[in-house]
C-alpha cells in the first residue's frame, strides 16, 4: 500500500521536516526574548500581542502566498520559511507573556530579597516558574507549523502537502490521506517529544528525557535514510550511457501548476532534459502568480504558461485578438518585458469552454453560448473564472446574466454536473473527463472566450543556455489537443500515476521509451 | 551600633509613605515596627533592604551606607522574611535554604553543613525535610523553613514582614518561642513588621509605633505602656490590655 508515496516520501518529508523545525526554533528565538521584554512593559506587550495576533487571522495559506512577493518573487524554501516562523511566534509569545505575568508577586520579590540579581531571578525563578506555560506554547506552535507547513507547495517549498496537492489535483485520495497522516503523525508525535522533555525536566527524571531523545530519534530517523541510501531520483532514474550529456552538472527548476495536466507536462519536460545530463528540480503544486514571479526571477527555469492567461493575467488585456495574433503578441510582451522566452507552443490549446450534458443539451435545445440566454440553469466553474473578463464578456454578448453562478474546485465540477447539481460547467478543452462524461461543448461564434494555446517559457537567464532550448525541439508541436485530453483522462479517470500518463504520452510523441 | 536609619522619606505619587523615619539597632537587638494598615511600617522594612529605594536618607549597616554597594550585594547581607514565606516552588527545601549562599559564592561543602544545621534548629532535620518540595509542607513548616532561608547567609540582621500573621495561634506561639531560641543560639539582630502589640511585646527589645508615614513613639513595651505618648498609641494599646484583662481573669477565677 501507498508504494508510490513511499518512493517520494525521503524528499517530501525532509523538507517538512527541516521547514517546521527552522520555523518553530526560530520562533522560539524571537518569542521568548521577546515575551520576557514585554512581560515587564505593558507598553510593549499591548502592540507586539496586537501584531502577533493579527498575522494569526490571516489564513494560513495566504500568509504563505504573501511571503513571496514581500520576497522579492523568490520561491520555495525561505518564503515558506518565513511564513511559518511568523506563524509560530503568537502561541509562543503570548504563552511567555502570560506565563512570566502570572509568577506569583511575592516569589518574585522574595528572590530579590534573597538576593538575586534581576537576571538571576528570571533565570532562577521567573522562567522555571513560567516554563510550563511557554512550553504549552511550543506545543501548540508545533502542531501549528507541522499542519500549516503542508501549505507551503504552492509556494514551490516542498513537504507532505505535496502528496494533498497533487492528490486533491490528479484524484488521487490516497495520497491526499498518505499526505495528511503522516503530517498528522509528525505533529503528534513532535508534541508529545516536547511534553517528554518538559516532564523530565519538571521531574529531573532521566529516563523520560531519554524518552524524549528516543522519540526525536524516530521522527529524524526517515532522514537518514535518504541520507545513506542512493538518492532516489524519482522517475529519471534511466541511464543513457554513451551519449553527449551537455548538461550534465546543471539543475533545471520546472515549475508545475496545480493541476492534472501541468504534473504531467513537468514530467514530460523532464525527460528529455535528463536524457542530456540535466537534474530535474520540480516545484509543484504553485500558484499561478507565484509560478510566474518566480519565472521572472528566475528561481524558476522553465514552466508551461498558457497565452490566455499571460494575455488577461499578467498583461491584463481586455480584448481578444485571434489565436495567432495573441500568441505572438504575448511572446513579444513577454521577451521586451521580462526577458522570458516563450519557446516552444507544445501544439494543444487548453481553454475554456461551455460544456453541458448530452441530455441538457437536448431538453433545452443548446447548441452555442448563445442557446443558454433566459434558461433557468446554473453555472458552475472555478472561483477565479467569475472574477475574469471571459465570464463578463460572454455573459454581456450571450445575455447570460440570467443564469446562477457557482464557485467550486475544477476537481469537482465533473460530478457535479454528472449529478445534475448544476448544468453547465466551464470544462478545460484538454480534460478527459469530457469524453468520460459525454459533455457537448457550446460553440461560441463570437470569439469571445480567449485562446489559451500552451507554451513552454523559459527564464531570461536559462535562455541563454543553447543546449537547455535544444533538449526541448522535441516537444515543439509535438502535442495535439486530443492527445493531451487523452494524457489527462489516464490520470482523471483511469486513475493511472502521473508518471504512467507521462510515459504514455513521450511514446506517443517519440515513438520510443 | 550594628544598623542606623537616618530620615528615611518615601513618596508615592502625591502620598508620602515613610516620611522623615530615623532608629538604630545594636547587634543582636530587635526592634517592631508596629501600627495600623497603611502606616508605612513595610515600606519602612523594604527602605532598609533596598526592595524600595528612599527619595531621601540613608541606611548603614556595620558602618557601611547602603548605596555602596550594588543592591542585590546589599541584600544578601540582611535577612528577609515575609508572610506568606516565598519559598521558591520548584525547589526543594535544601535548595530554598541555600540560595543566599549559593548566590555569595559558598564551597557546596559549607552550604551543605550550614542548610543541614538551619534545618535542624527550625526543627525540620534535613534527612526528612531537605528533598521534599515547599508545596508538602504546612504553613508553620514553610515559615521556618522561609527563616531557615532568611539566616543561611548568615546575615547579621533578619527583617521579617508580618512572619507570624498567617499562622494559626498554636503554631504562632510555637514559632515566637523558636525564633526566640535562635537568637540566642545565632546571636542576630532583627526589625519585625506587625500590626499586633501582643506579637511585638514578645518578640522585640523595643517598639516602634507608626502612624501616617511616621515614627510617633519608641521605647520598650513597659514604656509604652506606662506613657504613651497620644491617642493613638493608647488606642493601638487598648485592645491588647483588654484581652490581657480577661485572660488574667479567667485564669484567676477557681
Amino acid at each position: 500500500m501507498f508504494a508510490e508515496e513511499w518512493a517520494v516520501f525521503p524528499g517530501h518529508y525532509a523538507g517538512h521536516l527541516t521547514l517546521s523545525f527552522a520555523a518553530i526554533l526560530s520562533g522560539l528565538l524571537v518569542s521568548v526574548p521577546l515575551g520576557i521584554r514585554a512581560a515587564g512593559d505593558a507598553r510593549l506587550a499591548g502592540p507586539v500581542l496586537g501584531f502577533a495576533s493579527v498575522v494569526q487571522t490571516i489564513p494560513g495559506i495566504a500568509l504563505l502566498a504573501l511571503m513571496v512577493p514581500v520576497m522579492g518573487g523568490r520561491i520555495g524554501f525561505w518564503p515558506a520559511y518565513a511564513a511559518l516562523a511568523l506563524y509560530s511566534v503568537l502561541p509562543i509569545l503570548r504563552n511567555t507573556i502570560v506565563g512570566l505575568q502570572g509568577v506569583d508577586a511575592d516569589l518574585r520579590e522574595a528572590a530579590l530579597g534573597v538576593g538575586m540579581t534581576a537576571r538571576q531571578r528570571l533565570m532562577q525563578v521567573d522562567l522555571p516558574l513560567a516554563a510550563p506555560v511557554i512550553v504549552a506554547g511550543l506545543r501548540t506552535a508545533s502542531v501549528w507549523v507541522v499542519g500549516a507547513a503542508t501549505l507551503s507547495t504552492p509556494v514551490g517549498a516542498e513537504s507532505l502537502g505535496n502528496y494533498i496537492f497533487q492528490g486533491l489535483q490528479t484524484r488521487n485520495w490516497g495520497a491526499v490521506l498518505f499526505g495528511c497522516l503522516v503530517s498528522a503523525a509528525l505533529a503528534l508525535a513532535l508534541d508529545q517529544v516536547i511534553r517528554l522533555f518538559e516532564l523530565s525536566a519538571a521531574r529531573r527524571a532521566r529516563r523520560l528525557a531519554i524518552a524524549g531523545i528516543g522519540g526525536l530519534g524516530l521522527i529524524l530517523a526517515p532522514l537518514l535514510t535518504q541520507l545513506s541510501g542512493p538518492r532516489a531520483a524519482g522517475p529519471q532514474d534511466r541511464s543513457f550511457v554513451g551519449e553527449v550529456e551537455p548538461l550534465s552538472g546543471r539543475t533545471v527548476t520546472l515549475a508545475a501548476k496545480a493541476f492534472t495536466e501541468q504534473y504531467i507536462l513537468a514530467d514530460l519536460i523532464s525527460r528529455p532534459l535528463e536524457a542530456r545530463g540535466a537534474r530535474i528540480d520540480v516545484r509543484e503544486g504553485l500558484g499561478s502568480a507565484v509560478a510566474f514571479n518566480a519565472l521572472i526571477s528566475g528561481e524558476i527555469d522553465m514552466s508551461v504558461d498558457y497565452t490566455g492567461t499571460i494575455w488577461a493575467t499578467i498583461m491584463k488585456r481586455e480584448d481578444v485578438p485571434p489565436r495567432a495574433v495573441m500568441y505572438s503578441e504575448t511572446s513579444a510582451w513577454l521577451w521586451e518585458n521580462h526577458g522570458i522566452l516563450a519557446y516552444a507552443p507544445l501544439g494543444f490549446e487548453n481553454a475554456y469552454a461551455y460544456a453541458v450534458t448530452r441530455e441538457t443539451a437536448r431538453e433545452y435545445g443548446l447548441e452555442t453560448v448563445g442557446d443558454l440566454s433566459d434558461k433557468p440553469l446554473t453555472v458552475a466553474s472555478d472561483p477565479e473564472f467569475f472574477g475574469r473578463p471571459e465570464w463578463t464578456r460572454t455573459r454581456d454578448i450571450y445575455g447570460l446574466s440570467g443564469l446562477k453562478t457557482r464557485g467550486m474546485d475544477s476537481t469537482f465540477m465533473y460530478e457535479a454536473i454528472a449529478s445534475g447539481e448544476v448544468d453547465v460547467i466551464t470544462a478545460y478543452t484538454t480534460d478527459g473527463r469530457i469524453d468520460a462524461y459525454d459533455l457537448v461543448l457550446l460553440d461560441e461564434p463570437a470569439g469571445a472566450l480567449p485562446p489559451y494555446d500552451a507554451f513552454i517559457l523559459v527564464s531570461a537567464e536559462a535562455a541563454k543556455d543553447r543546449a537547455l532550448l535544444e533538449a526541448l525541439e522535441p516537444l515543439r508541436h509535438a502535442i495535439s489537443s486530443d492527445l493531451m485530453r487523452a494524457a489527462n483522462g489516464r490520470v482523471d479517470l483511469e486513475r493511472q500515476r502521473v508518471r504512467e500518463a507521462a510515459d504514455w504520452l513521450w511514446l506517443q510523441i517519440t515513438g520510443s521509451d | 551600633m550594628l544598623l542606623s536609619a537616618r530620615d528615611l522619606t518615601k513618596r508615592f505619587g502625591d502620598v508620602t509613605a515613610v516620611c522623615g523615619v530615623s532608629f538604630s539597632l545594636e547587634a543582636g537587638e530587635t526592634l517592631a515596627l508596629i501600627g495600623a494598615s497603611g502606616c508605612g511600617k513595610t515600606t519602612t522594612l523594604k527602605l532598609l533592604n533596598r526592595l524600595i529605594e528612599p527619595d531621601a536618607g540613608e541606611v548603614r549597616l556595620g558602618g557601611e551606607e547602603a548605596h555602596q554597594l550594588p543592591a542585590h550585594e546589599w541584600r544578601r547581607r540582611i535577612g528577609y522574611v515575609i508572610q506568606s514565606a516565598g519559598l521558591f516552588p520548584h525547589m526543594s527545601v535544601a535548595a530554598n535554604v541555600a540560595v543566599t549562599p549559593r548566590l555569595l559564592g559558598w564551597e557546596d561543602d559549607r552550604i551543605a553543613r550550614r542548610t543541614r544545621r538551619l534545618l535542624e534548629l527550625v526543627g525540620l532535620p534535613a534527612q526528612a525535610f531537605g528533598t521534599r518540595r515547599p508545596e508538602a509542607l504546612s504553613g508553620g513548616q514553610a515559615q521556618r523553613v522561609g527563616l531557615a532561608r532568611a539566616l543561611a547567609g548568615e546575615p547579621e540582621i533578619v527583617l521579617m514582614d508580618e512572619p507570624f500573621s498567617a499562622l494559626d495561634p498554636l503554631t504562632k506561639d510555637q514559632l515566637i518561642e523558636d525564633v526566640a531560641h535562635l537568637r540566642a543560639e545565632l546571636g542576630f539582630a532583627a526589625v519585625m513588621v506587625t500590626h499586633d502589640f501582643s506579637e511585638a511585646l514578645r518578640f522585640a527589645d523595643r517598639i516602634a509605633v507608626m502612624q501616617a508615614g511616621r515614627v510617633i513613639q519608641a521605647g520598650t513595651a513597659r514604656e509604652l505602656i506606662a506613657r504613651p505618648a497620644d491617642a493613638a498609641v493608647e488606642a493601638l494599646l487598648e485592645a491588647p490590655r483588654r484581652t490581657a484583662e480577661s485572660v488574667s481573669a479567667a485564669f484567676a477565677s477557681p
